[in-house]
């Protein structure tokens, strides 16, 4: 019943709701695809018993006629989510065997409307990486190949085993998390949609936390009105994130399909980077004329301090991991390596715990946060960041929403750039900027490569405002009309 | 370079990870070269720019301070690395 695999999130709903199929005959689908694609690496967990489990429990709720917004419907879920009972590891050894007794807010509030989880999905350690070779269980193989190509690309990172899953049909949608790009660059790294809600929508709660003042949930799925349908369950006010707003979660998916006529769109200046390939170039001036045809104003505006963006993240980023990362000291839980004495136990248990980039992550966030450096480095960069949202601030001033390219290349090799952490850093020079400022941003895919590979477009709004970037995300699917799969291989 | 061998080891003891001798003049070359390109940040004025701490707008909520849940010493206690009893057990603190 490949068939099965192949349905969009809506049309799954759909079928399910009408009954041509129950939510155990699409599970049982998935959790055979999912077998048969372990050349992709992107479960680190397949939970099929479970997913049956729930699958019949779903199928009982709905001849019960008590059906929630996602009922019966299998998913992902990414590696940072707690789930209870059920292995989280972050992408990571230190917690390599940890098994929450909670579970995440998020996957709470996609069980209660009645989801099915299919099995964790594979990511960079601690989400800190973009190309998905830093997870302790080896890198998620990007389903697309160049065209007559064989070399293994990657699906991008942090949350590249959802975009893998998503785009080889391994679930009809993931849960995913961004701090600096990790759901857009995925999604453009794999022709799949993606999107990063406003700082505050989602809560963090039971989410392992990486940068708590840029971390945010979000969803992955094949088309935007599947990731409206899927942010509007997975939002909320949630009391145990003091950070989660308290404002109602709107119908997302009613504002996929709505005219985008009259609306203005800011293209930043300042995204025009040097060495850019000329066909994202190109793509982009296509995106901008799509809308154009779909009756938005395009209005040219300055970010001038976007350059800066990247630089104050690895500064605010890594400090924030710094601090949070010290939990894992293996005493209540998590690896322990026991040393002569307690701060040996600590030193070893840490070290062997975390992999390379990690370690360089929570040592440069040491380094700025120590006696000394704070001011010149740590407060610098909260300044910079300020600057950088008040950039945004002017433009919203003159339009609705903004356009860019979301990743300044298309999936690259696994190996390419894991020996240089700058040129790696550099992929999330488009994405960053959007979580400093805590605004909304989504990932669409607009066309193929020279090679055959999905390149994706970048709409950034305000803050709260995703039903816009909803509507213009609609718009752009429509336009680019992006029919392309990549070729089973697996 | 911005970060010698002797701040990568004394970076490493307040970051507690043991940090093999051989591997030191390694990390701080890496470190060095992301810290130079962080260095770019001081060519931006922020003279009077208040420190971006928090990306929302919204006040710290309150809470009343009682027990929401708790009394389950097996739930607390199921992923630690080691325990007797109800009770973590962890490396000498005091002498």
């Amino acid at each position: 019943m490949s068939e099965l695999t192949s349905l969009t999130l809506k049309a799954a709903l759909d079928g399910l709701a009408s009954k041509s199929f129950s939510s155990v005959e699409i599970t049982q689908a998935h959790v055979e695809a999912v077998e048969a694609a372990r050349a992709l690496n992107a479960y680190v967990l397949e939970t099929p018993e479970k997913a049956l489990k729930m699958a019949k429990a779903s199928d009982a709720r709905r001849a019960a006629g008590t059906a929630g917004p996602l009922e019966g419907a299998p998913l992902g879920i990414k590696d940072l989510f707690c789930t209870e009972g059920v292995r989280s590891t972050a992408g990571s050894k230190i917690i390599g065997d940890f098994k929450p007794t909670y579970e995440s807010t998020v996957t709470s509030n996609l069980w209660r409307d009645g989801a099915v989880m299919l099995g964790k999905l594979n990511m960079d350690e601690f989400a800190m990486g973009s190309s998905n070779e830093t997870s302790a269980w080896g890198p998620v193989v990007n389903p697309w190949r160049t065209q007559g190509g064989n070399a293994q690309l990657t699906p991008g990172g942090s949350s590249g085993g959802s975009a893998s899953a998503v785009a080889a049909e391994l679930c009809l949608g993931a849960t995913a998390t961004d701090t600096g790009g990790s759901i857009r660059q995925p999604a453009s790294f794999t022709g799949t949609v993606g999107i990063k809600p406003t700082y505050g929508r989602c809560s963090r709660w039971g989410i392992v936390a990486f940068a708590s003042s840029l971390d945010q949930a979000g969803p992955m799925a094949r088309t935007v009105e599947d990731t409206a349908i899927l942010l509007s369950s997975m939002a909320g006010h949630d009391p145990k994130d003091s950070t989660s707003l308290p404002v109602e979660t709107p119908d997302f998916a009613s504002f996929v399909g709505k005219s985008v006529k009259g609306l203005r769109i800011g293209v930043p200046k300042e995204y025009r980077v040097d060495g850019m390939p000329a066909e994202i170039d190109a793509l982009w001036e296509q995106g901008i004329a799509w809308l154009k045809d779909a009756g938005c104003e395009i209005v040219e505006v300055s970010l001038p301090h976007t350059k800066y963006a990247l630089p104050a993240y690895y500064i605010v980023a890594p400090a924030e991991a710094s601090s949070n990362l010290a939990r894992y000291d293996g005493m209540r839980y998590g690896l322990r390596v026991d040393g002569s004495n307690l701060t040996e136990t600590y030193e070893r248990s840490r070290a062997a715990g975390f992999g390379a980039e990690v370690k360089r992550r929570i040592m440069i966030g040491t380094y700025v946060l120590s006696a000394g450096y704070y001011d010149a480095y740590y407060l610098k960069a909260l300044k910079v960041r300020r600057r950088i949202a008040d950039d945004f601030d002017q433009a919203f001033e003159k339009v609705d929403a903004l356009l860019t390219p979301t990743a300044p290349s298309a999936a690259f090799q696994l190996g390419d750039k894991a020996d240089d952490p700058v040129a790696m850093y550099l992929n999330d020079i488009f994405t960053v900027t959007v979580n400093l400022a805590g605004l909304p941003g989504m990932s669409v895919p607009a066309g193929l490569d020279a090679s055959g590979l999905p390149l994706g477009l970048q709409l950034i709004g305000r803050a709260l405002d995703e039903g816009t970037l909803f509507s213009l995300g609609g718009a752009l699917e429509k336009a680019a009309n992006f029919r392309a799969k990549p070729q089973k291989w697996w | 370079m911005t970060i010698d061998a002797a701040t990568v080891r004394k970076v490493a003891r307040l970051a507690r990870i043991a940090q093999p001798e051989e591997t030191v003049e390694q990390l701080a070359r890496e470190l060095s070269g992301i810290m130079d390109w962080i260095e770019q940040l001081s060519e931006v004025d922020t003279d009077g720019v208040e420190p971006m701490t928090s990306a929302v707008h919204v006040p710290m909520p309150m809470r009343d301070d009682l027990v929401t849940e708790g009394g389950d010493p097996e739930v607390v206690l199921s992923n630690s690395p080691k325990r007797v009893g109800n009770f973590f057990v962890v490396p000498k603190v005091v002498e």
